[in-house]
């Protein structure tokens, strides 16, 4: 296929516009999105990507909720805004992706519920202040269910994924979890750029304030401000460049995205693991490498339970031996396969929309030999990975350059 | 306090279940999240169920009463749902994954014409 072949629209569908006081944001997109597939007589199992653009709930992860109604396939979705081209933006994202030969069919899908920012709550509050129960939501809740129906804040939610692995295989408790953040913790005193730099005692991690359990406060990563970013070249690009940019670029080996497919129990509580081990194994077999091949790895360690979880998804031990591998010292600097060397999130910080730029950053500057006093000797190969809650995940793999 | 708690002399929960392939889903419906079939009907939980998962919060959101249990809990006969657990101490010495558990009910809140949410909840079997 070359980028000259046209690109066709299979199916179409848009539900009237109006105000919908019965239907939500949700209902809506699910309504066009059927309605495009079934007029293409396609199904929403045959996407290979989804971009759904809304600009209101940009940072509302509006595709994956589009997909926990009609079908958690574990597709790349791309949530995009950009004021009114929002739409438009989300078309061309799906057809940049077939376009690049990543997909044969995808969906995008626009929308938007303006009518909801006069909330009837907040005009019955107006004109008095007695509060009466009312259903709301597709749950039908009178009040609201955070603290009463558990947790789905950040800390008691990754706290719970980390006592299900706990639950589910041997040598994994409080210690284990507390062992991540000494380690993080540790390294980062070695990082400039890390928001904090500073050395406990694992006694220190686990006597600390507890915020959900097994998370401490040190077990948590910080809220904080920064920014990363990476410029992209194409092969044919980079070989007309001087010998000496082409030393020092940096090639993506793979670079993947995923959603989290449906699996039992997923919509009480996130599975952050099937999406994160799909992404690995796509991005392992992209790059032609092992996981034993890495020299280093950067990955998502929002609270010290997710990164326990994640050495075993993303392959770096054995199937069950997380506990055991980090027990034997295997994901500190000095261990086989170096982990978050950079601090983490733990201790060099996590403004959000950064993150899943500064890891590519952080193992792009080891490859290039360049990180002074916390590089990982002769490193040649790493994994940066983040996921995002709703669910996303994002795997790329680095290589020295070679030229 | 929720659609699908449902009160009476045996309060118990309901879920949609899928037509096609059986998944079951607490919430309003689209579609399967599963397979992507359309049509569902409503199934009546079993009322008892282990531990899967917990996390004792002590941080709690606004409003909220801590520590508190909040807990995955496998339900017998299938099914996963997340709750609190009640009617025990919250410390790691008193809860345990794979605990047995049963659902029971409780005042939540109280609106200003004195209706009551009943929240659910799990307390050792």
């Amino acid at each position: 296929m070359s980028n000259d072949d046209p690109i066709w629209i299979l199916g179409t569908s848009m539900t009237k516009f109006g105000r919908y006081k019965d239907k939500d944001l949700i209902d809506l997109a699910a309504d066009a999105a059927l309605g495009a597939l079934d007029d293409g007589g396609a199904t929403i199992q045959e996407m290979n990507i989804l971009a759904a653009g809304c600009l209101y709930e940009a940072n509302g992860g509006v595709g994956q909720r589009l997909q926990k109604q009609i079908g958690q396939t574990g597709i790349p979705v791309y949530n995009v805004a950009n004021a009114c081209a929002t739409g438009a933006t989300a078309v061309r994202t799906v057809m940049m992706a077939i376009k690049a030969g990543e997909a044969d069919m995808g969906i995008a899908v626009g929308v938007e519920q303006m009518g909801k920012m006069g909330m009837l709550g907040g005009d019955r509050a107006a004109r008095s202040d007695k509060q009466v129960f009312e259903p709301s939501g597709r749950f039908g809740s009178v009040v609201g269910v955070e603290g009463r129906l558990g947790t789905n804040m950040m800390p008691g939610v990754f706290a719970q994924a980390g006592m299900e692995y706990a639950y589910e295989n041997d040598g994994v408790g409080f210690e284990q979890f507390a062992k991540v953040a000494q380690k993080n913790h540790a390294h980062s005193v070695l990082n400039p750029l890390a928001q904090y730099r500073k050395e406990f005692t694992l006694d220190e991690v686990m006597q600390g304030e507890v915020i959900a359990y097994p998370n401490t406060l040190l077990m948590c990563c910080p809220t904080g401000d920064g920014a990363a970013s990476v410029v992209l070249v194409s092969d044919e690009k980079l070989r007309s460049l001087p010998k000496e940019q082409q030393r020092r670029a940096v090639k993506v080996s793979a670079s993947v995205l995923t959603s989290d497919p449906w699996t039992e129990g997923c919509q009480v509580q996130p599975d952050v693991n099937t999406l994160t081990r799909t992404a690995a194994d796509q991005a392992y077999e992209q790059a032609g490498v092992d996981p034993k091949d890495l020299d280093l790895v950067e990955l998502h360690d929002c609270f010290a339970t997710a990164e326990l979880r994640h050495y075993d998804n993303l392959r770096l031990c054995e199937e069950g031996g997380a506990g055991d591998w980090i027990d034997k010292g295997g994901p500190w600097r000095d261990g086989e396969i170096p982990v978050n060397v950079s601090g983490g999130l733990l201790s060099k910080g996590h403004p959000i929309g950064a993150t899943g730029v500064a890891n590519l950053y952080e193992v792009a500057t080891h490859v290039r030999g360049e990180a002074g006093a916390r590089q990982v000797e002769g490193a040649k190969v790493g994994l940066a990975h983040v996921i995002g809650l709703g669910s996303s995940c994002g795997v790329h793999i680095l290589e020295k350059s070679g030229l | 306090m929720v659609d699908y708690l449902v009160l009476g002399d045996e309060p118990h929960l309901v879920a949609n279940e899928c037509a096609s392939c059986g998944a079951t889903f607490f919430d309003r419906r689209n579609a399967c999240a599963s397979c992507g079939a359309r049509d569902f009907s409503s199934k009546q939980m079993s009322s008892t169920g282990t531990v899967r998962a917990f996390t004792i919060v002590h941080r709690a959101a606004r409003g909220v009463p801590a520590p508190y249990v909040s807990a995955v809990i496998d339900l017998d006969g299938g099914g996963r749902v997340k709750g609190n657990v009640v009617n025990v101490d919250p410390t790691p010495e008193k809860v345990s994954l794979g605990m047995d558990v049963r659902l029971t009910t409780y005042v939540t809140a109280t609106d200003d014409d004195g209706n009551e949410a009943i929240a659910f909840g799990f307390e050792p079997a």
